[in-house]
């Protein structure tokens, strides 16, 4: 497989959880290829293994089988700083980060760069502003996370994954708890991020219909546990939409590119 | 504008623990004349051998006693509500400061002595009381780690560090029951609290241990902030994030079995104080919370200190003194936690 644009790859990968002395393997025998430049969204109904995945690929848990590369490098090889500088992550965790203003906040993304005590000096900061700026943050820079809207806090914690200066984002979930408005905006930004910034964006989520429209390419996590990967056209056209559910009731409407019920 | 907030905090902080240092030398059981205060303080001595005694001997080791005690509960307490993630957490609520007092406890009783050799000089018995303290607190440290991975709930952890406490009380008591009527008493005046149990001679031991611990925990400023983001974020930014609970844990642990040792399990300081420094400063960030933690630890200590031996009919505990400065503090966070910024 000879990629120049993919930056993370998995062999073989199996990913799930156990349950005691029990092994639960959610999906496996993964080979997924993650690209510069491309926003990618992670769909797949709720148990599917979305979050399972990207715990792997993020490091946060250990893979049952396979192994996951970023450039050509194990990553369970490297240190926890190396994969630091690697993929930025924004998540769903509940914050404890109330009375950090936006700045302040988006200033611990420059961590993996920073010294001993997190100094930040003149470029760091030259840094945090821009990645404010890029994420439409930066008119609420000296404001508490607390104040902000739920929107204005995702696009924080966004501008934070960008003061990271990674060349992954990966992001579990990022419109679930968004406002119609705030969801279209992230999904923009993210977009903006992959094709002008060069970044490979991988994103979680289970807005089918605005995955279809802005995402470049999808990983369908089917009911029956495979990853069917391509571009919206692709999967649509093979049929692929049709195995996203298990209800039998819900069938994908390939004229407004939605679940009809 | 935060900067500013933070040097206007800090100064006041200082002056106040100045103020209250000055304060605790000119007010004791006993009068002495200011002037003659300061000429002992200077070295040119008083005259009056008593006077001597009682500001060298007893006001000026107090203070140093206070003022390090309070920093360093305040410090533990900050340490424990980031790594738990929990803002009620502290030294005393979640068990660990018992778990000191069980580990001196069960070192006097061993040594063969009574529980009363807890406030002497103890010929050198001190660093196994010390010890004691430490490994006390670390096995409580140690199951609130176990049984924070088991049960997610905050409340449910405070729950547990209360139940930790009465245990350890229980089995203190079990102890007392085979100890000597003096030894009893002496545990019991222990357990009020008192920051007049540091010798001039145990000093540099105390002091020094507590600095150190200080000194650590302001090293530990960039992962604590990384942990305001919870353990998934703070891997992302390169984190270890076990070592740094062991690490973090190591230092809450030495503090409070240090203090818990020499001043017995003292309530509150740790609990509230953080919050004191949260509240002024109008911040996390442990850049900023962690001196100002200190300095606030400090005055509040000192301020006790000062309540407490100036009451002319003896000698006021001091756990019976922070109670009253720290549950009001406490029910207001409680009851205006939607308002305060940290919390959301």
């Amino acid at each position: 497989m000879n990629n120049d644009n993919a930056i993370l790859t998995t062999h073989d990968l199996s990913v799930g959880y156990r349950n005691g002395s029990q092994q639960v393997t959610l999906l496996s025998g993964l080979n997924l290829v993650l690209e510069k430049g491309k926003l990618v969204a992670l769909l797949g109904q709720n148990g599917a293994g979305k979050s399972t995945l990207l715990r792997a690929l993020t490091c946060d848990e250990h893979p049952l089988d396979g192994t996951i590369e970023i450039s050509g490098r194990n990553m369970h090889d490297m240190s926890q700083k190396d994969r630091s500088r690697l993929i930025g992550l924004v998540s769903t965790e509940r914050i404890q980060a109330g009375a950090l203003t936006v700045t302040e906040l988006v200033g611990l993304g420059r961590q993996p760069h920073t010294g001993f005590l997190g100094r930040l000096d003149d470029e760091d900061r030259k840094i945090v502003h821009q990645s404010m700026v890029d994420a439409g943050i930066i008119g609420k820079a000296n404001e508490y996370m607390a104040s902000l809207s739920d929107g204005e806090r995702q696009k924080a914690m966004i501008a934070r994954a960008l003061a990271q200066q990674t060349p992954i984002i990966i992001l579990d979930e990022p419109t679930a708890f968004l406002d119609v408005a705030s969801r279209i905006e992230t999904m923009r930004l993210l977009q903006t991020l992959a094709h002008e910034r060069g970044k490979a964006v991988l994103l979680s989520s289970h807005d089918i219909s605005q995955s279809l429209m802005l995402a470049d390419e999808l990983w369908l996590i089917t009911t029956d546990r495979q990853v069917l990967t391509g571009t919206p056209k692709k999967l649509i056209a093979d049929g692929a939409m049709d195995h996203l559910f298990t209800n039998r009731s819900i069938h994908f409407n390939h004229d407004i590119l939605d679940y009809s019920f | 504008m935060t900067y500013r907030r933070f040097t206007i905090t800090i100064i006041a902080m200082t002056v106040l623990l100045v103020l209250l240092g000055v304060a605790c030398l000119l007010f004791g059981s006993v009068d002495i004349p200011a002037d003659k205060i300061a000429d002992i303080v200077t070295g040119k001595g008083s005259g009056n051998k008593a006077w001597d005694i009682i500001i060298l001997q007893s006001r000026i080791p107090m203070i140093i006693t206070a003022a390090l005690a309070g920093a360093a509960l305040s410090i533990s307490g900050l340490l424990l509500q980031t790594t738990f993630n929990n803002p009620l957490a502290g030294p005393s609520i979640l068990g660990v400061s018992s778990g000191a007092g069980l580990g001196v406890a069960i070192v006097i009783l061993a040594m063969g002595g009574s529980l009363g050799g807890l406030l002497g000089e103890g010929a050198g018995s001190y660093m196994a009381i010390l010890v004691g303290a430490l490994l006390g607190a670390g096995m409580v440290l140690v199951t609130l780690i176990a049984f924070s991975a088991i049960v997610r709930s905050n409340t449910m952890l405070l729950i547990i560090g209360i139940l930790v406490s009465y245990l350890t009380s229980s089995v203190v008591q079990l102890l007392n029951s085979v100890a000597t009527e003096e030894g009893v008493h002496n545990y019991v005046a222990w357990g009020f609290g008192n920051f007049s149990g540091v010798s001039a001679a145990q000093m540099p031991i105390y002091a020094g241990v507590i600095i150190l611990a200080l000194i650590g925990s302001a090293l530990m400023v960039k992962p604590l902030n990384a942990l305001l983001l919870g353990t998934r974020y703070a891997r992302n930014l390169g984190i270890n994030v076990s070592r740094t609970r062991n690490s973090l844990l190591l230092i809450t642990g030495i503090l409070t079995a240090v203090v818990t040792a020499y001043c017995g399990p003292i309530g509150f300081i740790g609990l509230v104080v953080p919050h004191i420094a949260r509240m002024s400063l109008g911040t996390s960030n442990h850049a900023r919370l962690v001196p100002a933690t200190i300095l606030a630890g400090a005055d509040i200590a000192l301020l006790c200190a000062l309540v407490s031996v100036n009451n002319p009919h003896g000698i006021i505990p001091i756990n019976a003194i922070t109670p009253i400065i720290g549950v009001p503090i406490i029910l207001y966070i409680i009851l205006n936690r939607r308002r305060i910024q940290y919390f959301n």
